[in-house]
């Protein structure tokens, strides 16, 4: 959609606020040698803040994933699932319609599951985003990815991770979810090759398994 | 999506002086000047990613502190702030038990992601789903144009369009939520940037295409949708929704229907508020079938008189005369649900 921007590596701690940033960068051609240089743009990652304007150019903020708070650069029609595949390479994403239709790009926001084709990467704020790639812990597949295996609820596998983490969110919130559940849970996760009964079973399989 | 810049509203009024335009006005009379509201984005997004709006500056007021309260009053009725999410509607239990209608149509709405970013404020003010409407290659009487493609008696695709009051643009509004709202007498409170506000019914929030098919709500570009009320039930109160759609899981209503009614001991209606989802370009009041049921007793049969009465002045278009029956047994089973 847009050009992958450069990422703000590891930066110094220098106490600068965000107006004085903006002053700076007015001098255009001190402020982008400066840039350039790295030693101005130091504090300046952090989230979108009520009553004021960012963009339309990227602009370095910070977004909590998988547990790690990273550093972006990102301008506001960047959108999560950019934002994740482009910028942070967390390519177990998908995105298949980029309309919110399908549900393949399914992440969570604050434990819950969105769209993330849908959502400008200013959307998430301090929220913290889940993605496929945190699901297994500690080198451990979750249950239900366990239970996609065992029960071979994968075809082409486009909308495995969507479908994964629709499930993973059920049987996390549901310690006894009935095929009715499961399904309400998937109901915006497309599927072409028609894995649903698979996935059905993996998950009811899968819920068993879970304390 | 083209370039825009974010404005991270702090309140309602800091909102309103930002915004200049409304998705509506830029999708009849593109400026690309625009600043626009938007709060769960799914449809401006929609539109933004089509490249059919063009703005310079996204107004987001998804974080303007107050707006996503849910409270409910016995005698008062209850009050939705715009920014409740359709998430939070589908598991309120106030709303279960008090407004069954709502409830129903929220739980058959969209999918578990979408529900958790959509708004009601969004749900309410986003624009229909004619794919005509939405494509880029056709300048339809909703974007300016001259033509309403669906229209067309041999080339229309129109086998999910209107069936009542279809002599202009075909559309049909694709919030079924708000066929539940307007059947429960829901009020959309509106502010503007001179810090006043209004409290208009749903039937008068949404405009006729009759009336002008550039946009389908009263929204003005310093306008704010900040609460919708729904009217306290009384202990005699009783309401159904009822969906058709081509799948079971989620989809667009082919047809919805949502019945508020008050009954009277002897199960005789003593007033009925009855709406019909995508039937017309905006939610449709069947004032037919609400007097042909009123102070009669629910039962098939009677129910029966009232959807025919419905479909009565129904005119189907060339691709979607099965919407006529489809109706008519969908009025009637509400009905029925109720008694």
């Amino acid at each position: 959609m847009e050009d992958k921007k450069q990422e703000s590596g590891s930066q110094p701690k220098k106490a600068i606020t965000r107006r004085s940033f903006l002053r700076g960068a007015g001098l255009s051609t001190a402020g982008s040698v400066l840039l350039t240089t790295n030693a101005f743009a130091i504090d300046y990652n952090e989230y979108p803040v009520a009553g004021e304007e960012f963009g339309p150019d990227a602009i370095t903020i910070k977004m909590k994933v998988n547990g790690i708070t990273k550093s972006l650069s990102v301008e506001p029609r960047t959108t999560l699932a950019s934002a994740l595949r482009d910028h942070l390479e967390l390519t177990g994403t998908k995105v298949v319609c980029d309309r919110g239709s399908c549900s393949a790009c399914t992440v969570y926001l604050d434990g819950e599951p969105v769209n993330s084709c849908m959502l400008s990467v200013f959307d998430v704020g301090e929220k913290e985003v889940t993605t496929i790639e945190g699901i297994a812990k500690d080198g451990e597949l979750h249950p239900v990815q366990q239970a996609f295996i065992e029960h071979d609820a994968s075809q082409c596998g486009y909308c495995t991770p969507g479908m994964v983490m629709s499930c993973v969110h059920l049987v996390d919130n549901n310690t006894n979810p009935n095929l009715e559940d499961v399904k309400k849970a998937t109901r915006g996760n497309l599927c072409r090759c028609g894995t649903h009964p698979h996935v059905f079973k993996a998950t009811l399989d899968a819920s068993k398994k879970t304390i | 999506m083209n370039k825009f810049s974010w404005y991270e509203a702090k309140s309602v009024e800091d909102a309103l002086q930002q915004v200049n335009s409304t998705v509506s006005k830029e999708l009849y009379q593109a400026t690309n000047k625009a600043a626009v509201f938007k709060s769960g984005g799914i449809d401006v997004f929609d539109w933004v990613k089509e490249g059919l709006l063009q703005p310079k500056k996204v107004i987001n007021i998804r974080n303007i502190p107050g707006l996503d309260k849910i409270n409910f009053d016995s005698k008062k009725g209850l009050r939705i702030g715009s920014n409740v999410t359709l998430a939070e509607l589908a598991s309120n239990p106030e709303i279960k038990t008090n407004y069954l209608a709502l409830h129903q149509a929220v739980n058959h709405a969209a999918t578990p992601q979408l529900r958790n970013v959509s708004t009601l404020g969004g749900n309410i003010a986003q624009r229909n789903r004619c794919w005509y409407f939405r494509s880029a290659e056709h300048e339809c009487l909703r974007k300016g144009g001259y033509l309403c493609y669906a229209h067309h008696p041999e080339n229309g695709e129109n086998e999910n369009h209107a069936i009542i009051d279809n002599g202009s643009c075909v559309s049909v509004h694709a919030s079924s939520i708000s066929t539940a709202l307007m059947a429960h007498n829901a009020t959309v409170v509106i502010a503007d940037s001179e810090g006043k506000k209004k409290e208009v019914s749903m039937d008068d929030f949404f405009v006729s295409t009759s009336k002008d098919v550039s946009k389908e709500n009263i929204l003005e570009a310093k306008e704010l949708i900040t609460e919708i009320v729904l009217p306290a039930p009384t202990k005699n109160t009783k309401s159904a929704y009822i969906k058709q759609v081509e799948r079971e899981s989620y989809d667009w209503s082919l047809g919805d229907v949502a019945v508020v009614v008050e009954v009277s001991g002897n199960n005789t209606c003593r007033s009925a508020s009855i709406v019909l989802g995508a039937a017309a370009p905006v939610p449709y009041r069947s004032m037919e079938a609400q007097q042909a049921i009123e102070d009669k007793t629910i039962n098939a049969a009677n129910a029966a008189v009232a959807a025919k009465a419905a479909m009565a002045i129904a005119q189907p278009l060339a691709k979607n005369s099965y919407k006529v029956p489809l109706f008519e047994a969908t009025i009637k089973q509400a009905i029925l649900e109720i008694s």
